[in-house]
């Protein structure tokens, strides 16, 4: 693998500022990487080479004549395909949007594109980001690039592996209850959830409006803090959207200093359920930050314990109304029923919406549809959003006592494809320790804490309150530096060579 | 089916209950919650963007303008402010609405627990006042317009296919919901129509709204039941859509009381059903069923955030408010210098804002008032009709006056040009010169015309010489028959006059 592949996107945006290389040249080498590696990963549901190649060519133009470009201007990037990209294909994973393509841009694609980076093309996910695996994925399963008979997490499986695999220096994902940052930790990747508001939403096909996030997934926090400059601050086309500035993250990154910062260990997100590997590289990582200088303590969050079930009842009832446009009169695909001469329009939508959507899918609609239906409502919705203030709560009350929170990011490492497709319940687990922070709307990070004696990756988490992103790049990039010289380099050097298509 | 029954026969043992919940479009320039153009009769699918076609990933924002009309409409309708309070989502599935879901507010209106005055003024009900509660005004929006092709009726029963039209969607609405409204009987349906008619004149008046109940843009559903009289309990109700003019309000009413009744006597139950009213023959057919498409499973909003008018805003707004319509007809009463009867007809008519305009385009109270309740009425009755929903502007019938001062045309010409604006002949002087109605002046043309009456009629030209002035109107009358009416009867009189001295 050539040096380009492997430079993280800082180091490539110095040599192309130094002019040592081309964005041409850079786009390039990931699309044929991405020709080589992909029929083995499937992390792309659409590549746009011309489109790549034509923004990485305006990038050198305008270099070369000496313009004030963006420093990622030529920087190749990896898309979510639960973004809107106009003029290229989006389908957030599902059979149902088959075919379509947007007339407008994402907010976050807008930017992106302002700031000159060329969208390799559009990343795999579980069907609109149901999912902890993307096994989901209307178009078949992602694979992990460290062991391909193993999933690479979800619902950002996609835009996780493409890192992971060299395939792009810097993509962008979304992260509902953990699809950024479980796949990161599945992958060996760095993955970041914003405070909620803190990146439009506008343009990113909903899963559920109150949680869903938009955030970078990189090989390094560095990386991480500056795609999260590019596609953060306020839109006004998001009514959600934070205003004010954003936090200065990359700053905080570079600083990477942790001398007399206090971090609390959630009590809840830990200990069992947790494979003993991962918590193993979990207090090893703690030991590190200690010896930083950093005082480590145990916090209590005793609402997370219930999380996950209100999880589940607020993501299916946003979810079902969401999806609920899907109906074949605008766009995507139309089925006609079988043995109906005459369709109306309710039974054109009803097997349109059988045939177009999982079955991960559906039950997530029925579930969310049972919850809010009357005389339940108050019991399951109702009842939900009481627990989620709470959560909100338990991490005001731990903040006063310390600047971060910490727990392992997933329970488990990567599980091999198939493992829990039978049992929802052992998949939904996947995101226990992530899903607080999406309720909350408070930020998170997953980095990779090391190796689990499997030899696939672990991650460990943190998470700051709303608006304090920095926090989490400034502990993110301390912990990254301390472990890089305990392994002698990035996680990712350790990761198998993928075997190469001719 | 049950049988109808006489109203009056109806009344005499049951006592109606009405909600009527009024539609109202506001005419923001933009739509609620995108920035997409309202302009009315647009050719299909052109205002329309990525928010209000609903598609994926597209988020909407409130139109700040839209939330300041809905506090106005709520003030004038002593409503309580709400000082926080958020939107939701009506689930329920529909092609011609875009997401699926309508965004509607739920338990937190804007605007909440107010009344207004309402004044009969149909003949022999003299100006019997009514107070109607209201319940609340909240803000949603409207949905497409489908259209059904290829079916007899236009109704999507028989049709081959429907065309949806998404320039409505998305247009700012408000919901205006009374309390119950229980009123002796024989008063039910005027009070209903007089309601409408008074939303229709106060919400005018703030203009945040066409309200044209012809265009849509002020629709109304009228939720009707009744019960035994004497007895407290209300019966089932049934929910008529579709009633677009104030004529029909009535109409619905009435049609509703004679329907139940029929069902009620025959010992049946009233099914809970929406319910469309039908303008060609004032009756009502069942739409669906409202058992199991009732759970709209609301929710709030999680795309936008609450809305929390500031308290100094709203007192604000209230500082801008219209004087009160009661107010404002005394006032206009007395500038006008109406009788009581005068007024309580224009008001009657719907004609109130229309001869208000059209004294403001130049008319004299006096004449706006015979156009709009005699030629008029007459013309908008025959057309089954409302006033306003008539082809032809205050403007127009103020230009026309202006024409007759100036002696262009006579009255019985003016008729004529008023049938052809309605035609849609264009403008008042468009329609004169097009049927060539103008009044012949040319003296000449009206002298020979003069002389020729005169030849033919020698024993009456005798008698005026004789000094039987009053024999001089046989002689008009074959003059203006000569000239097709085109003439100035009274130049003409003197020109006999004149000539037979």
């Amino acid at each position: 693998m050539t040096d380009v592949l492997r430079s993280t996107a800082a180091e490539l945006a110095d040599r192309l500022a130094a002019g040592e290389i081309s964005s041409v040249e850079v786009t390039q080498a990931h699309l044929d990487r991405i020709g080589a590696t992909d029929d083995a990963i499937h992390a792309f549901l659409h590549v746009d080479a011309d489109g790549a190649l034509a923004t990485a060519r305006e990038a050198d133009t305008r270099r070369a004549a000496g313009d004030e470009v963006h420093p990622l201007a030529g920087v190749p990037v990896a898309v979510k395909d639960v973004i809107t990209t106009k003029g290229l294909p989006t389908t957030a994973g599902s059979r149902i949007l088959e075919g379509w393509v947007p007339p407008y841009d994402a907010t976050v694609t807008k930017r992106l594109k302002a700031a000159g980076l060329p969208i390799l093309g559009k990343t795999n996910m579980d069907e609109f980001a149901m999912g902890s695996s993307t096994e989901h994925s209307g178009y078949g399963p992602t694979r992990n690039p460290w062991d391909t008979a193993r999933i690479p997490g979800g619902s950002g499986g996609g835009s996780a592996a493409a890192v992971a695999a060299f395939q792009a220096p810097l993509a962008v994902g979304t992260d509902t209850g953990g699809s950024i940052r479980q796949p990161a930790a599945m992958t060996g990747s760095v993955g970041v959830k914003p405070t909620y508001g803190g990146v439009s939403r506008y343009g990113l096909i909903a899963l559920a409006s109150s949680l869903d996030q938009a955030g970078p997934v990189t090989r390094s926090v560095l990386d991480a803090a500056l795609l999260h400059e590019v596609i953060a601050g306020h839109d006004p086309c998001d009514s959600t959207s934070i205003e004010g500035p954003v936090p200065a993250v990359v700053d905080a990154a570079r600083r990477a200093d942790v001398q007399g910062l206090r971090i609390g260990v959630v009590r809840e997100l830990g200990g069992e359920g947790f494979q003993a590997d991962v918590s193993a590289r979990f207090t090893e990582a703690l030991a590190l930050l200690e010896g930083a200088g950093a005082e480590v303590v145990e916090v209590s969050c005793p609402s997370f314990e219930h999380a996950l079930a209100a999880y589940y009842l607020i993501l299916p009832s946003e979810a079902s109304s969401n999806l609920a446009r899907f109906d074949a009169m605008r766009y995507g695909i139309r089925v006609r029923p079988d043995g109906v001469d005459d369709p109306s329009a309710e039974q054109v939508m009803a097997a349109t919406r059988d045939a177009g959507f999982g079955d991960e899918v559906k039950r997530r609609i029925i579930l969310g549809t049972y919850a809010l239906s009357s005389g339940y409502y108050d019991a399951y919705y109702g009842s939900a959003q009481k627990v989620r203030t709470l959560i909100a709560r338990d991490f005001e009350t731990a903040f006063q006592q310390v600047d971060v929170l910490v727990s392992p990011t997933s329970p488990t490492t990567a599980f091999p494809l198939g493992d829990k497709l039978d049992d929802p319940l052992a998949m939904y687990l996947q995101d226990v320790a992530t899903i607080p922070a999406n309720l909350a709307g408070v930020p998170g990070l997953s980095l990779p804490s090391g190796l689990a004696s499997d030899g696939l990756p672990t991650g460990i988490q943190f998470l700051a309150p709303a608006m304090a992103d920095e926090r989490l790049y400034n502990v993110g990039a301390a912990l990254e530096r301390l472990l890089h010289e305990q392994w002698g380099g990035p996680i990712l050097d350790r990761a198998p060579e993928l075997e190469v298509a001719r | 089916m049950s049988t109808l029954v006489d109203v009056d026969e109806a009344l005499t043992r049951y006592q109606p209950v009405m909600g009527l919940e009024v539609h109202v479009e506001l005419n923001t320039v933009s739509k609620m919650f995108c920035g997409c153009a309202t302009t009315f009769g647009a050719e299909p699918n052109t205002q329309v963007c990525p928010v209000c076609l609903g598609l994926p990933g597209a988020l909407p924002v409130v139109n700040g303008k839209a939330v300041e009309s809905a506090i106005r409409i709520g003030l004038a309708l002593n409503c309580q402010i709400a000082a926080w309070c958020r939107f939701a989502r009506k689930n329920y599935f529909y092609p011609d609405m875009p997401k699926n879901f309508q965004t509607s507010q739920y338990d937190e209106p804007i605007a909440y627990d107010g009344w207004t005055e309402v004044t009969l003024s149909d003949e022999g009900q003299d100006g019997e006042t009514y107070r109607i509660e209201i319940e609340r005004a909240h803000m949603e929006e409207d949905t497409g317009k489908s259209l059904h092709v290829g079916g007899a009726t236009g109704r999507i029963h028989g049709a081959d296919h429907s065309l949806v039209d998404f320039n409505r969607a998305g247009i700012p609405l408000i919901e205006i919901v009374t309390k119950t409204i229980e009123v002796p009987g024989e008063k039910a349906a005027s009070v209903a129509r007089a309601y409408v008619a008074h939303l229709r004149d106060l919400i005018g008046g703030l203009g945040v709204s066409d309200v044209r109940m012809d265009q849509g843009s002020l629709r109304c559903d009228v939720n009707l039941s009744l019960k035994p009289l004497g007895s407290h309990e209300l019966g089932t109700r049934s929910e008529t859509k579709n009633v677009n003019s104030f004529r029909s309000v009535e109409r619905a009413v009435r049609y509703e009381i004679s329907r139940h009744a029929g069902i009620l006597d025959a010992g049946k139950k009233v099914v809970q059903e929406t319910r469309h009213f039908h303008e060609s023959d004032g009756t009502t057919s069942p739409g669906r069923e409202k058992s199991d498409a009732e759970d709209y499973r609301y929710f709030p909003e999680p795309d936008l955030a609450p809305v929390a008018p500031p308290r100094d805003w709203v007192e604000e707004l209230r500082g801008t408010l219209p004087e009160q319509p009661s107010a404002r007809r005394k006032r206009l009463q007395q500038e006008w210098e109406f009788s009581d009867l005068d007024m309580r007809d224009t008001v009657g008519a719907g004609a109130l804002e229309l001869v208000a305009a059209t004294i403001d385009a130049g008319a004299s109270p006096q004449v706006a008032r015979k156009w709009w309740l005699g030629e008029l009425a007459r013309r908008a009755n025959e057309q089954g009709v409302d006033l306003d929903a008539l082809a032809i502007s205050p403007e127009q019938v103020a230009g026309i006056q202006a024409l007759i001062d100036a002696g262009r045309i006579n009255d019985k010409l003016a008729r004529d040009v008023f049938e052809g604006v309605l035609a849609g002949e264009g403008t008042p002087e468009e329609v004169v010169s097009a049927r060539g109605l103008e009044v012949v002046s040319d003296e000449g043309a009206l002298g020979e015309a003069v002389d020729r009456a005169i030849e033919a009629n020698p024993d009456v030209a005798q008698k005026i010489r004789d000094g039987k002035v009053q024999a001089a109107g046989a002689l008009i009358g074959a003059v203006m028959k000569d000239m097709r009416g085109q003439a100035d009867a009274a130049r003409v009189r003197e020109l006999i006059l004149e000539k037979l001295a």
